[in-house]
């Protein structure tokens, strides 16, 4: 009764796989210093204007200096990442052509900042 | 209490679109209710320990532990949307005349609940943990949680939940025959979504940073963070600036679930075999 699920068992044996990879990959990745700079005070940005260069992978590391949680979130970045009270968290982004980027605390929409690559 | 109604429906708003359509998937499938119930149960336990574990979380894997917790648990679901999909290609036929035979109990339809069941959990945890984190944030804050917060909470879960009723009672309208195809669709596309937002994780965790370049811009035209944005976002998974590994990803797990399913479909039987096939099921 019933269909037979063995067809799965590559599925599961590649989602094991890629989670290894992952595991794996991110063992060997280890935390540099960051190229860009914030932390967040009161909720502020500190400073809530950072400058990057054009066309360069970055990563930026935001550590949360007040009590309360926060999540450092940008669209134009593509990122968001919640960061403990106390906590430091570091993002990549992909090369960036020249523009502004906003970035924000989701938590606390009043908090925000921009990224210029000039 | 503004801040919390709005974030709060937000997150139920995005969790309970994928609710209301799961509900409608599984409409007159015995106790389904409960597996549903059963899954949004897990998702809010989940979201609470999440949040609790937010701090070590972050720390695991060099940093990058949410990013891959975040990537491990999206994965997971768009595995379990796809097996959704396969099985109902295989049995949806022969599910469908059971229904329509009165009061006949579909024993076999729970293999495919506790799939979907899954799924529920996963969107209710994904969201909720955000919600769990900002209000316990809020209250910190304050020194305590507020009758405010409280009521702006409430108010936005019974607004979220509001959506995920619109999505189900509007589904629920499809007629029969086309249900099975509209809600396939569905299902694909949600999946194909969950798997580009895994993808943003790696990239943003350094992992992945092959092919990461904006491939668009379409934030003019419908931003992701606006209201249709964000429930284009959880249906189809709408991005306003894609990287080009998203979106090849986003056609990849489309073409994935396409191929199972015709794969897998059950093959066209002869009308006395079907009858002969369903009781002994």
């Amino acid at each position: 009764m019933g269909m037979n699920f063995s067809h799965l068992r590559p599925l599961a044996a590649a989602l094991a796989l890629t989670g290894a990879i992952c595991v794996a990959g991110a063992g060997a990745h280890a935390q540099q210093s960051a190229d860009v700079s914030i932390s967040v005070k009161d909720h502020q940005f500190d400073p809530a204007e950072v400058h990057a260069p054009a066309n360069k992978a970055l990563s930026i590391a935001v550590k949360n200096l007040d009590k309360t949680v926060m999540e450092f979130e940008s669209g134009a970045l593509r990122v968001e990442k919640v960061i403990p009270a106390g906590g430091t968290g570091v993002v990549h982004v992909r090369p960036l052509p020249p523009g502004r980027y906003e970035f924000f605390d989701d938590f606390h929409r009043k908090t925000r900042g921009h990224l210029i690559v000039p | 209490m503004l801040a919390a109604l709005l974030i709060v429906f937000r997150e139920v708003f995005e969790a309970g679109l994928i609710v209301g359509i799961i509900m409608a998937v599984t409409a007159g499938v015995v106790g389904r209710g409960l597996w549903v119930a059963g899954g949004v149960a897990a998702g809010v336990l989940g979201a609470c320990l999440v949040a609790l574990f937010t701090d070590g979380l972050s720390q695991l894997f060099g940093g990058d532990g949410q990013e891959l917790f975040n990537a491990g648990i999206l994965a997971f679901a768009v595995v379990m949307l796809t097996w959704h999909n396969v099985w109902m290609a295989r049995h949806g036929r022969q599910l469908a005349a059971e229904l329509q035979a009165a009061g006949e109990a579909v024993v076999s339809g729970s293999k495919s609940l506790a799939a979907l069941a899954i799924v529920v959990a996963i969107a209710v945890l994904r969201e909720g943990s955000e919600v769990v984190l900002f209000l316990y944030g809020v209250a910190a804050a304050q020194g305590g949680a507020s009758w405010g917060m409280a009521i702006g909470g409430f108010v936005g879960l019974i607004l979220g939940s509001l959506v995920c009723l619109a999505t189900y009672l509007g589904l629920i309208t499809i007629p029969t025959r086309y249900l099975f195809g509209v809600t396939s669709t569905l299902i694909a596309f949600l999946a194909a979504g969950l798997a580009a937002q895994a993808i943003a994780f790696l990239q943003q965790a350094g992992i992945l940073t092959a092919l990461d370049q904006t491939v668009w811009n379409t934030s003019w035209l419908l931003s992701d963070s606006s209201f249709l944005g964000r429930a284009l976002h959880t249906l189809i998974g709408y991005v306003d600036q894609p990287s080009a590994m998203q979106l090849i990803v986003y056609t990849a797990t489309l073409v994935m679930i396409a191929t199972l399913m015709k794969l897998f479909s059950a093959p066209a039987r002869r009308p006395q075999q079907v009858s002969a096939s369903a009781k002994t099921a």
